[in-house]
């Protein structure tokens, strides 16, 4: 029986199950001090004096001055202090470092900080220093829309979005053998060492990054992790001891990234027949204080604005903006549900305004193999966006539901989507991923930088290189990401790490094959040594990107999705109460079935979430709503059956035809729950829809 | 910034005279299920130092009648409260608002003498002890006192308890007529009330609020304007003149007064 296309048992299963596996807050070192970040408590103005109100002794400090090289976290602009020097820029803003052996001690210090205060500016629309603007040109859009039979004109917005990862930020620096280590619970070792070595510059060259069992991260351990991982060394530097910073749940919410807040107009020109002839589209996102990701997340939105219909001609401008608030990053699905949303909803819209069922006006703008995209990139065989879409209608008996609900309180509603694979444009070929094989006396380990964070990596790269080398699934290991003994993979984002790593791994295994001639790998250990295989990423030749003009093949593929929901509206409290969601999926092919059944379940949920119950309350710039009772994300309770559909259209690129699918069920429930409410007569264009929000249309109606 | 907990003081009392003695002599805050204190505790935002623990005084744990009326020792859990046979025959809508208050963990830890004195006006068991008359009992080294729980509150978490009081116990008299109950969270469990009710049908209605008022409020004009027959409409009229509520992280003023009239409707039909 082949691995791939099995739900094997995880390889991590066991130590999970039975506790045995270790997570960052589970291990000590000898010595080890924990350390505490001092944050701002302002969003913006200047520091005029700090005070300590406590005995310092037995502490360590660290400020600015002890930063080895650059008080920069190296992303994608050096701007973002790892430690304020004078300006605060947002609340929550790391200023001091504290370490002590006793956590008790650590959390009694007191330390008061005097400010300069100056006045913040929280309104992205109100911003006028833009960190990065797109702008996607397809045909003549303003010539286009001159001829269209019908206008529809919207604004829609999204709210953040908090992780709520299980598992906490948190790392370990261990100073040792002339160098330092960090253990930590971490999506991109090589990240926090490219950090690193930036703050540290020459003086310290010896760094390396052990991932721990990760509890979760869905993006929030992207870059996160670099900042806290400077905390540490710069402690283990300055007091020559191990330690450790563990963030707890309200500081994780108060100072991490979140998704980035959005608003997206569309201004649509159609024939009366509904034809798309001109899509006219405004992006705006909410960076936060400091650039980190937010011109890929930009990018990423903006690619996927248009949805997945074809259309002549489309602008897409784009902008991501500073405000005085904690920096916004990289969370499932980067800057898509946001777009998307705005799309699938103005979609709807837009069949009301015409008079045309929303399915058939999907009908007849679904794109469709050898159909362009807004960047004009030519899809292939592997587009399936009429595939889901029929089949979702089908499966929910969606036109039937659709007319029986109308006047009543229950309703249903869709949303076709669909998700880029892997780094954008030529960010794969740039990035040149390396993965390892490496023989071993009872069989092969695999090397890589991809992290295990609960979605099944180690799993799904052993069930590959099982089924390309032809071995039982028992004889393949994974190493633990150690950054000085795995290749650099890349980073464990963007839906690549079936699709890209896992290739590189069906190659390696080719490869490896053949060196055995027929022999086992024990066989062949025995007779002549261990030996490694390592190969870097090819992407598809036929991938052409220009990032200037942001024209080309975006993404070497696509998945793509179709999500009904059905829900009810409770006419007193305004609650919504989902009944079913059918999420008909279509990536590639499953190398795990329960896996990728788990993400979808997961992704979706997490999409019901963001849809009705995930508001983050800002205030003054920081979020009054941090801790788990206060921002609610969906119990079970909350989140009715699941039809889980997965249809397959092989990808000839990824590992035996999968695609990238961590983040397209992200997409989906969000738009699908706003257009069932529509169906109702509610006129709603953000989310969170919550009670409240439906409460006012109601009133409005 | 989770607060330090090296700094807190906390001793325990096995006996009710024990607990009250410490009470008496060392001003401290009295803790039994800690559920509402461990979220202060997480947040950073606890204010008091000095703790009696009195989860083991099991003398205040008793469920039991006394001449008619429902007597609930304070450490009255809501696990126990929901098992009760004499809270389910005698006050149904509290064993409701018992099932709704967080999960398993918080319904063994949680007591009704925590839910009245941490006085959250979102605690899910008060509008059910408002509407039903309850009493609380309030003991001293000294004396002991009896208090209505609508008079029990003098403002937003603040009552007319004495620092070297003890809550004894709730007493529920008799409750006549058809008993609702209604909360509205922020999700469909493990929620906080962004507005919670608990109704009496009978010949004088009793109607109380929990999250639309600094404390958890009766509102007597509205129950006279139903027990005069003006009806429903006119009932919805007054309430929305009666209640005040705000503005917070969880929900807004606007949606809170406009669900409150839609419940009292709902509270009216069902019970009709």
């Amino acid at each position: 029986m082949p691995a791939v296309g099995n739900s094997v048992a995880r390889k991590d299963g066991i130590g999970k199950a039975t506790g045995a596996a270790k997570y960052a807050d589970d291990i000590t070192f000898p010595g080890m001090l924990f350390g505490r970040t001092i944050r701002s408590t302002i969003p913006r103005g200047r520091i005029r004096s700090i005070r300590f109100d406590f005995d310092t002794a037995g502490f360590t400090i660290v400020d600015y001055r002890d930063v080895p090289a650059t008080n920069a976290v190296d992303l994608m602009a050096q701007d973002q202090p790892f430690l304020v020097e004078t300006e605060v820029r947002h609340m929550a803003e790391p200023i001091l470092l504290l370490a002590h052996e006793d956590r008790e001690k650590l959390n009694a210090a007191s330390v008061e900080i005097d400010y300069d205060e100056e006045e913040p500016l929280f309104d992205p629309e109100r911003s006028t220093q833009v960190f990065k603007s797109i702008d996607i040109v397809k045909g003549n859009v303003s010539a286009a829309i001159e001829n269209a039979d019908v206008i529809v004109e919207g604004t829609y917005r999204t709210g953040h979005q908090e992780h709520i990862y299980i598992e906490p930020n948190g790392v370990i620096a261990v100073p040792e053998d002339g160098g330092i280590t960090i253990h930590g619970s971490v999506q991109c070792p090589f990240y926090v060492i490219k950090a690193l070595r930036c703050l540290l510059g020459s003086a310290h060259p010896n760094v390396r990054v052990i991932q721990t069992e990760t509890g979760g991260g869905f993006g929030g351990k992207e870059e996160y992790p670099s900042m806290i991982a400077g905390h540490a060394v710069m402690l283990a530097i300055k007091s020559g001891r191990p330690v450790k910073i563990i963030y707890d749940r309200v500081e994780d919410m108060v100072a991490t990234t979140k998704r980035h807040p959005a608003i997206v107009r569309h201004r649509t020109g159609l024939t009366r027949d509904g034809r798309l002839v001109a899509m006219d589209i405004d992006v705006l996102m909410d960076g936060g204080a400091y650039v980190t990701l937010s011109p890929t997340v930009l990018s990423r939105g903006c690619i996927h604005a248009a949805g997945p219909y074809r259309c002549d001609d489309i602008r897409i401008q784009g902008r991501t903006v500073f405000t005085n608030t904690p920096p916004n990053g990289a969370f499932r699905g980067f800057g898509a549900p946001q777009t998307e949303f705005a799309v699938e909803v103005h979609m709807d819209r837009i069949a009301e305004q015409l008079g045309i069922d929303p399915v058939e006006l999907r009908r007849i703008n679904a794109l469709r193999p050898g159909d362009r995209t807004a960047t004009g990139q030519t899809l292939r065989d592997d587009c399936s966006a009429h595939m889901v879409l029929e089949e979702a209608i089908k499966r929910t008996d969606f036109s039937r539901k659709r007319k029986e609900y109308k006047g009543t309180n229950r309703t249903i509603g869709l949303a076709l989507f669909y998700h880029g694979a892997g780094f954008t444009g030529a960010g794969e070929r740039n990035l040149k991923s390396k993965a390892r094989l490496e023989l071993t006396p009872t069989g092969v380990r695999i090397a890589t930088g991809s992290t295990e964070i609960g979605q099944g990596t180690r799993t799904m790269h052993a069930q590959i290189v099982t089924d390309a080398l032809g071995i039982p699934y028992e004889d393949v290991e994974v190493a633990q990401p150690d950054t000085s003994k795995v290749a650099d993979s890349g980073p464990t984002v963007a839906s690549r790490t079936c699709m890209v790593v896992g290739k590189i791994l069906e190659e390696c295994a080719h490869e490896m094959k053949e060196k055995l001639g027929g022999l086992t790998p024990a066989e062949y250990y025995k007779r002549s040594g261990p030996f490694t295989v390592e190969r870097m990423y090819e992407p598809p030749d036929w991938i052409q990107w220009d990032d200037k003009t942001y024209l080309g093949d975006a993404y070497a593929t696509y998945g793509w999705g179709c999500d009904v929901v059905e829900l009810e509206l409770d006419p007193d409290t305004y609650e919504v109460r989902p009944l079913k969601v059918t999420a008909v999926q279509e990536f590639g092919r499953p190398i795990h079935p329960a896996l990728a059944r788990g993400q979808i379940e997961g992704g979706t949920a997490q999409g019901m979430g963001y849809a009705l119950l995930e508001r983050v309350v800002m205030r003054n710039g920081v979020m009054a709503n941090s801790t788990l009772t206060n921002y609610t994300i969906p119990t079970t309770l909350d989140m009715p059956e699941m039809d889980i559909v997965m249809l397959e259209n092989p990808y000839p690129g990824g590992p035996f035809g999968a695609k990238g699918l961590g983040e397209l069920p992200m997409d989906g429930p969000a738009p699908a729950v706003v257009n069932a409410l529509r169906h109702m007569g509610l006129d709603i264009r953000e989310i969170p829809a919550t009670p409240e929000l439906i409460a006012n249309c109601v009133a409005r109606a | 910034m989770r607060t330090a907990v090296s700094e807190l003081d906390m001793t325990s009392a096995s006996s009710l005279d024990e607990a009250l003695r410490a009470l008496r002599d060392e001003k401290r805050t009295p803790i039994a299920g800690a559920t509402d204190l461990y979220v202060a505790l997480n947040f950073g935002t606890l204010e008091q130092r000095k703790f009696l623990d009195i989860w083991a005084v099991d003398e205040l744990r008793n469920i039991s009648e006394r001449g008619d009326m429902l007597v609930l020792g304070a450490l009255a859990t809501y696990t126990s409260m929901i098992r009760s046979p004499l809270v389910v025959k005698r006050l149904p809508m509290l064993v409701e608002a018992a099932r709704q208050v967080g999960g398993a963990q918080i319904q063994n830890r949680g007591t009704i003498g925590g839910n009245i004195a941490n006085g959250s006006p979102a605690g899910d068991s008060l509008p059910v002890l408002a509407a039903a008359d309850a009493v609380v009992v309030l003991r001293s080294a000294d004396a002991e006192r009896r208090v209505p729980i609508t008079e029990y509150y003098t403002s937003y978490r603040a009552s007319v308890m004495r620092p070297d009081e003890l809550i004894v116990a709730v007493e529920i008299p008799p409750v006549e007529g058809k008993q609702w109950f209604r909360k509205v969270g922020t999700r469909a469990a493990q929620a906080i009330s962004k507005i919670v009710v608990a109704g009496v049908r009978s010949a004088e209605p009793r109607i109380s609020f929990g999250s639309v008022a600094p404390t958890v409020m009766r509102v007597p004009l509205t129950e006279r304007a139903l027990a005069s027959g003006a009806g429903i409409d006119e009932a919805v009229r007054v309430l929305a003149q009666e209640i005040a509520p705000i503005d917070d992280i969880r929900s807004t003023a606007e949606y809170r007064l406009r669900v409150a009239t839609n419940l009292l409707r709902r509270f009216w039909t069902e019970t009709a």
